[in-house]
């Protein structure tokens, strides 16, 4: 909605006065969420709600979300299924490569804190012991609109920081 | 497999191997072989053409703590061509090698080193006896009995040090401690 409004915002401002007037941390954030790139990181069974989230039905697309198989240029990772120990430290490798600024999405119960096999001897415990995580959607596996109502809620979460950078500095 | 054709493979194997130790359940034909024998007596079980057990099924490790030989080898063999199964049990004694049937069947080799990597069965002439599920560094055999359920060890990120790092197991709650012993 905030970006709707945005649009028909600048929209008539330049209609009426030839120019616009932004405060810049607004316009970055909104142009972050404008085109967020997430990595695919399918691990398990979300990772086939996440396909069906980005197909056609619910078409992540229109949300400007192109998924891409490279840290290098992706903004935003999406945890999707059970961490084991053996994919630990590959997930903080390919996190460690993402540029800034960064948002982690841990999806589903495994990813937030083990799920089904917290008690077993290869499961991570929650992904957030490996990396930040920013927004946790529940569900086993989260339905494609739970995940996509996770990734506005993402959206919101950017749009109310107010400093340019803000990834940086974080930690664990 | 129906029992006609059961009594049928019997039959033949009783003629093919006669040395054998055999046991007729209800519906699968049970051979019970030593160490010593296993090479031999898989690639005669492949070759020859009235058994004809090309393809290699399954291979599980078995714990039975109580046992005098704790662990056991179960092997499922097939005959796509005759329509007809066997299976194959060889109890194996603590830290003894058993010969590796890779050579005999190549997806053996898989199913090897998910026997090591669970039971620490070792086999000898193996290609390539790594762990094949659990992280290469892992601690423990996780399938035998006394493996504690949650593992013994966690890992996480440390921020100070920019590292994964593994620390004893500490579970927080105390009415989930069961959890830790073996089931």
């Amino acid at each position: 909605m905030e970006m709707i409004q945005g649009v028909t915002q600048i929209r008539e401002e330049v209609a009426n006065r030839g120019f616009m007037l932004a405060s810049a941390d607004k316009l970055v954030n909104w142009a972050r969420t404008s085109s967020m790139w997430p990595m695919t990181f399918g691990l398990a069974c979300c990772a086939v709600e996440m396909m069906q989230a980005g197909a056609s039905r619910y078409d992540l697309d229109r949300f400007g979300i192109v998924f891409r198989a490279s840290p290098r240029q992706s903004d935003v990772i999406i945890v999707a299924g059970t961490v084991t120990y053996k994919m630990a430290p590959a997930l903080r490798k390919l996190y460690d490569q993402m540029a800034e600024p960064r948002w982690v999405i841990s999806m589903g119960s495994c990813a937030n804190g083990g799920g089904y096999y917290h008690y077993g001897y290869s499961t991570v415990r929650g992904c957030d012991r490996i990396i930040p995580v920013d927004i946790y959607i529940p569900g086993c596996p989260p339905t494609a609109e739970a995940f996509l109502y996770g990734v506005l809620q993402l959206h919101k979460k950017i749009h109310r920081t107010n400093t340019l950078y803000s990834g940086w500095g974080e930690s664990v | 497999m129906t029992p006609n054709k059961l009594d049928r493979l019997e039959q033949e194997v009783r003629t093919k191997l006669p040395a054998l130790t055999m046991e007729r359940l209800a519906d699968a034909l049970v051979i019970h072989l030593a160490i010593s024998d296993l090479v031999q007596t898989m690639t005669r079980l492949r070759d020859d053409i009235a058994l004809d057990f090309k393809l290699l099924i399954d291979l599980a490790g078995v714990h039975y703590p109580e046992r005098e030989v704790p662990f056991e080898l179960v092997y499922q063999l097939l005959s796509v061509h005759k329509n007809h199964r066997i299976r194959v049990k060889l109890p194996v004694p603590e830290g003894v090698l058993v010969p590796s049937i890779s050579g005999v069947w190549g997806c053996a080799n898989w199913y090897e080193r998910e026997a090591y990597d669970m039971f620490g069965i070792l086999f000898s002439g193996h290609p390539d006896l790594r762990r094949i599920l659990n992280d290469y560094d892992f601690h423990g055999y996780p399938l035998r009995k006394d493996f504690p359920v949650t593992g013994l060890v966690e890992s996480r990120y440390d921020a100070v040090r920019g590292m994964l790092v593994k620390e004893p197991i500490r579970l927080k709650r105390e009415d989930k401690e069961p959890y830790r012993k073996s089931p």
